[in-house]
């Protein structure tokens, strides 16, 4: 009787840690094929490898890449997500509050705009959207396609709307006592938004980072558009996939490269994992 | 003094997202159905050679066999990942709010393939399919798993199996933590009398989990269906849209989901009008889901 009690308790903890296993068996193929010379791989994706110290050897070789360039790569994609985030934070978040103190019609109006693109899919706007960056650039000089300006000015321009809804959100709830008060106080509306109400937005401005950061840094399909390949900008996925498509089958090199673009994100994560969890949570249900 | 109805912070504070959402949006959305409609390419550009063809982009749509194959593809698979995601990542909740001892852990180890993108997942699972599983059928004693022609990825079925248990892996521990956020707010007292009243477990699940957790599932099958129809990362450095197959008398990509052949016709075919004619199909299906949505929330809404 005690032992089948034991054992219904233990089914659990047992069947969580197989799937455990089995949800990062992935990673460690990644890891343990990282340090392996590729006839190992040919002849045993499985097993440990026989010297672990291949692993470095492989790192340097990515490190060098010229398909890579991981050091560049990894800061053009530092600069545009961190930039990114910022302004769609920044600008999403007053844009909101405007909008949510202004009751007019008009207001109202740009606020439903901006919620009914979030069905706009990026497929419907890609291509017209090359032309016309293209377009931009030949009227006003600015350069738009393979440069930071424009994939920051992209970003901010997709982010937008699912940001401004968030924050729209967020605001609604702040009782306009406090906003009054400063008033009186002698604060101008512009100050009463940094001072008083940017604060009280902090829960929501870390979903906003949450959700649009890891969309960001793990995007494929905006970076190959509007950065191109073989770009002096070139993002970590975008990297990844040039390296792939130059060494075909090179998995020992492949997967070092995988390893090398797993490792930044990961360590995040291990650092911040309440807060992406709460930040992906709380984005979703509203 | 007459208050201003809209006084210069409203403008000041709006301007730059207005902008960025005209430049970005509004004006290639618009630009984009217009094209649909012309003979728009690389080289006829607007106020060059461009040409208004009426509605032959989409009547070529309806001709080419590999758009009805890639939009019934994408159907299969979407409506497969919507159920096997929302399945796995249910019970992974179901676990994970129990008592157990390392459960911060294994919410974070089924969580952390979604931080991952796709595109990197891609080529890991293809590194899985191609040499890892014929190596672990080797040790299991089957060695015909080894067999080029039984590889996953080399039959368009199995594949897009594949692309369906990738797609799980990646989006479980997402949805799962929505799940987890839902049943954690299931009063405690109410299970408890449950158990005492002497229901079972599988009773408890239909008579208190499954209601309670009713909101989470519209967000969840909304999100996995539209994530779904929209995968793009993981087809490109899974499959890259192959094996080739036949359909309707033509050989086509066998896994090509519509976003990569959307892709494909307008760049790799060079037929940028033929591609946007796609995407703004693309576009309305998803429109029309996401109508279902809102009017299914609303009514719950109502009900409740």
């Amino acid at each position: 009787m005690k032992t089948r009690r034991t054992g219904r308790l233990l089914a659990p903890e047992i069947l969580a840690i197989v799937l455990f296993i089995l949800f990062l068996f992935p990673f460690f193929i990644v890891v343990v094929n990282s340090a392996k010379t590729p006839f190992e791989i040919t002849q045993n994706p499985l097993t440990l490898p026989a010297q672990w110290g291949k692993i470095l050897q492989n790192v340097v070789t990515i490190w060098t890449s010229v398909n890579v360039q991981y050091s560049t790569s990894f800061l053009s994609s530092v600069i545009i997500t961190v930039a990114s985030l910022v302004l769609l934070n920044v600008l999403s978040s007053q844009a909101a509050w405007v909008l949510v103190r202004t009751k007019t019609r008009l207001s109202m109006g740009i606020f439903v705009t901006f919620v009914a693109a979030m069905v706009i899919p990026f497929q419907i706007v890609m291509f017209p959207l090359l032309t016309w960056f293209r377009e931009i650039t030949t009227l006003t000089g600015v350069r738009l396609l393979r440069s930071f300006t424009g994939i920051i000015l992209a970003y901010i321009g997709f982010g937008i709307s699912q940001s401004i809804f968030l924050f729209h959100g967020f605001i609604k709830s702040i009782p306009l006592e406090l906003e009054e008060a400063a008033t009186i106080d002698g604060c101008r509306p512009a100050q009463t938004f940094y001072r008083i109400i940017f604060p009280i937005l902090r829960p929501i401005h870390a979903t906003v980072l949450v959700l649009n950061g890891i969309w960001i840094w793990n995007d494929y399909l905006l970076p190959l558009l509007i950065l191109g390949k073989g770009n002096r900008v070139m993002t970590i996925p975008l990297a990844v996939s040039n390296f792939a498509g130059a060494y075909v089958k090179q998995w020992d090199l492949i997967l070092t490269a995988i390893l090398m673009a797993m490792i930044p994100i990961v360590i995040f994560f291990l650092f911040a994992q309440k807060f992406i969890i709460k930040g992906m949570v709380a984005g979703s249900i509203k | 003094m007459r208050k201003a109805k809209h006084p210069a912070i409203f403008w000041l504070f709006l301007a730059p997202v207005l902008l960025a959402f005209l430049v970005v949006i509004v004006i290639p959305f618009f630009l984009g159905a217009y094209y649909s409609f012309t003979n728009w390419s690389a080289t006829a550009r607007l106020g060059d050679s461009l040409k208004w063809i009426g509605l032959k982009n989409f009547a070529g749509i309806l001709k080419d066999p590999s758009f009805t194959y890639s939009f019934i593809l994408t159907v299969v698979y979407t409506v497969l990942n919507m159920i096997f995601i929302n399945v796995v990542s249910f019970g992974l909740a179901m676990l994970v709010t129990r008592k157990l001892a390392g459960r911060n852990v294994y919410r974070a180890g089924f969580f952390i393939p979604n931080l991952i993108g796709g595109l990197i997942l891609g080529y890991v699972w293809q590194f899985i399919f191609n040499n890892a599983v014929p190596s672990i059928g080797t040790m299991i004693g089957f060695a015909s798993w080894a067999d080029a022609g039984n590889l996953l990825l080399a039959k368009s079925t199995t594949a897009t199996l594949a692309l369906v248990l990738v797609g799980t892996w990646q989006y479980a521990g997402y949805i799962m933590v929505i799940y987890v956020a839902a049943i954690e707010t299931i009063p405690q007292e109410l299970i408890e009398a449950a158990q005492i009243d002497g229901a079972s477990p599988f009773r408890r699940l239909r008579a208190i989990t499954l209601p309670m957790t009713r909101q989470a599932f519209t967000i969840t099958v909304f999100l996995t269906l539209v994530n779904s129809f929209k995968q793009f990362d993981v087809n490109v450095s899974l499959t890259g849209g192959g094996p080739s197959a036949m359909f309707m008398g033509q050989p086509i990509y066998g896994t090509q989901l519509l976003a990569m052949n959307i892709y494909n016709q307008g760049l790799k075919s060079n037929d940028m009008a033929g591609g946007q004619a796609r995407a703004v199909v693309f576009f309305l299906v998803l429109v029309i889901v996401s109508v279902i949505q809102v009017s299914v929330n609303k009514k719950r809404e109502i009900e409740l």
